[in-house]
């Protein structure tokens, strides 16, 4: 098999025997991500700096100094902020910005060893569940149904990050998430991902959408390699003051296979209306493997999950607008040609129409609304309040012994592109109703593969953790994934 | 509630995004349908909860107040659109 499909492990081993080259490595995926071209993931592509990164790693292999990520090729989403290369979130309004700096996260992987290969395509800031709202154009699964050639969304917002990871353009990629960006685009292709506790990893120079939910983490092939790689982006950064200072605990070593007698919370509230059979049936399969593999399962219930995803949705926009409201014309980005007598409010105006896509526009003017006076009790705190309330939800469950919480990942497989183009902007907000919670609450969450639909494309399983205990949330996710035996790649038509 | 025109025009304005009278009517529509989702939230008790305002319970952490950086003003003024004589340029403010 080419390098390129490997597991970070498999590649990690390979390296340290001498097996292959980082730079061999590297080439590889280079290959296959010029081969991918119709796939979209790679919307600003470094060959430069992941060849010279590669042979750095290899100089580092040589001298025995080598750290899991050393030579691991990756593909970073455009929401990091990456020193002299573009870096735009997918948006006009940040066109031709090019960092003066390094995130902290990117900072803290390139200093284990790992190759930056580009930066990959995603939603708009974030905002969207299918990678449609980017100023690069969709992204586009590798996944197709049976018999059939329709373009797929790979989901979003991490959508070309999940779908350079599916289809083996780089080892694995980082990813964000404030709603489900991780793990619903993860669950459509098929790949592992996993939003860490809020505060385990530093959001410092990735650009902000809404700072009390946004998360970043890793999106990889298998739970080990996502073990190994958020012990490269997670720790205490100064520069964040939201980062626990809090040890990170060896996310490796905790994956023991063993769960006997941990407690599996499945909460009534996620079995919604008119969710398809195969979901349903999706859940059931998790539960007896779980079951299976000597955890005991119990019933709960979160009776606050309804009012998750509007909670969330006056809560993100408020934050994003607030955030947003840098992007002005004057420090970085676009900026509108003016016409003659236009002031600084023409300005501000016209660059905002012209950088910002539809959907940002929308989301900043919902935020505005939810904030301005006579409205800010009667929305925003009023979300707030309810946040509050499905926080409790889950304190009250973990109090009461439940240790991890099992879920569907997305409410159907991944939709065509284009098919949810004429409806209402609330139906393609529904995409978040299983993940939305995770974020609102602070706790970490993964998305597993397990399992094909009838039209043979993934579903995913999520499992929900107790706060800061990721090790454990692995674990039972690597357990789910050893029973699933989830082997299916995108066959290649691209 | 609904969004009413004058309201979706004076949110674009407060939000500082133009939108073009012709397209007030379709903004309007979409933001009326957003907000009648979150009506929902009246449907829940909140009587004496609290607003959640950070989320892990944990003190945020005072940094020494001393200068860290600084004497970067060309990096910091790379990426503007218009920077001249060491400031960033704007339309003139004041007549």
């Amino acid at each position: 098999m080419s390098a390129n499909t490997w597991t970070i492990a498999a590649a990690r081993d390979a390296l340290r025997k001498g097996e292959i080259s980082a730079v061999d490595l590297t080439m590889s995926c280079l290959t296959a991500i010029d081969a991918g071209d119709t796939l979209n993931a790679f919307v600003h592509r470094t060959p430069e700096i992941a060849l010279e990164q590669a042979r750095a790693a290899d100089a580092r292999l040589k001298a025995g100094d080598a750290p899991s990520m050393c030579g691991i090729p990756l593909g970073i989403k455009d929401l990091f902020c990456t020193k002299g290369v573009p870096s735009q979130a997918a948006s006009n309004i940040l066109k031709g910005f090019r960092p003066e700096y390094e995130s902290t996260v990117t900072s803290k992987l390139f200093g284990a060893g790992a190759v930056m290969l580009g930066k990959l395509n995603m939603d708009e800031f974030a905002m969207g569940s299918s990678n449609e709202t980017s100023c690069y154009g969709n992204a586009v699964s590798p996944w197709q149904r049976k018999g059939s050639n329709v373009q797929l969304t790979p989901g979003g917002s991490s959508g070309g990050s999940a779908a350079a990871v599916a289809a083996d353009l780089c080892l694995a990629a980082t990813g964000t998430d404030t709603g489900g960006s991780i793990r619903q685009p993860a669950a459509f292709t098929g790949i592992v991902g996993i939003k860490p506790t809020y505060g385990r990893v530093s959001r410092w120079g990735v650009v902000a959408f809404a700072s009390s939910l946004d998360q970043a983490g890793p999106m990889t092939k298998s739970v080990r390699d996502a073990a190994i790689m958020l012990q490269a982006m997670a720790g205490h950064d100064p520069k964040d003051s939201t980062s626990a200072d809090l040890a990170v605990p060896d996310f490796e070593a905790a994956l023991t296979g063993d769960i006997r007698g941990k407690v599996i919370g499945i909460p009534k509230e996620y079995r919604m209306d008119g969710m398809p059979e195969e979901i349903d049936a999706l859940w059931a399969r998790g539960i007896e493997m779980l079951r299976d593999a000597g955890a005991e399962v119990r019933d709960i219930s979160l009776p606050h999950t309804k009012y998750a995803l509007p909670a969330y949705y006056v809560i993100a926009p408020a934050e994003a607008s607030s955030n947003l409201a840098r992007y002005d014309g004057v420090r970085y980005g676009h900026r509108a040609k003016l016409s003659h007598g236009d002031g600084v409010t023409e300005m501000y105006e016209k660059t905002r129409a012209e950088g910002f896509g539809p959907e940002v526009q929308r989301r900043i003017m919902v935020g505005t609304y939810v904030l301005s006076a006579g409205f800010y009790d009667a929305y925003y705190n009023r979300a707030r309040k309810v946040r509050a309330l499905i926080k409790r939800d889950f304190e009250t469950v973990f109090a009461e012994g439940i240790d991890s919480i099992l879920t569907p990942a997305t409410p159907s497989a991944a939709f065509g592109l284009g098919e949810m183009a004429d409806v209402d902007p609330v139906k393609m907000y529904l995409n978040d109703v299983f993940t939305v919670t995770v974020n609102l609450a602070g706790l970490p969450g993964i998305s597993v593969p397990v399992g094909l639909d009838h039209q043979g494309l993934p579903l995913g399983l999520q499992l929900i953790g107790r706060p800061w205990e990721e090790g454990a949330l692995l674990n039972y996710a690597h357990v789910l994934e050893s029973r699933a035996g989830f082997v299916a790649k995108a066959g290649k038509w691209w | 509630m609904a969004i009413d025109i004058d309201t979706a025009r004076k949110v674009a304005k407060l939000a500082r995004i133009r939108v073009e009278e012709a397209d007030l009517p379709k903004l309007a529509g979409q933001l009326s349908g957003i907000l009648g989702f979150m009506e929902q939230l009246n449907e829940v008790d909140v009587e004496g909860v609290e607003p959640m305002t950070s989320v892990t319970p944990m003190r945020l952490k005072r940094r020494v107040d001393e200068v860290t950086d600084g004497n970067i003003q060309a990096q910091v003024l790379k990426n503007a659109p218009d920077a001249r004589e060491g400031f960033f340029a704007v339309p003139k403010v004041v007549e």
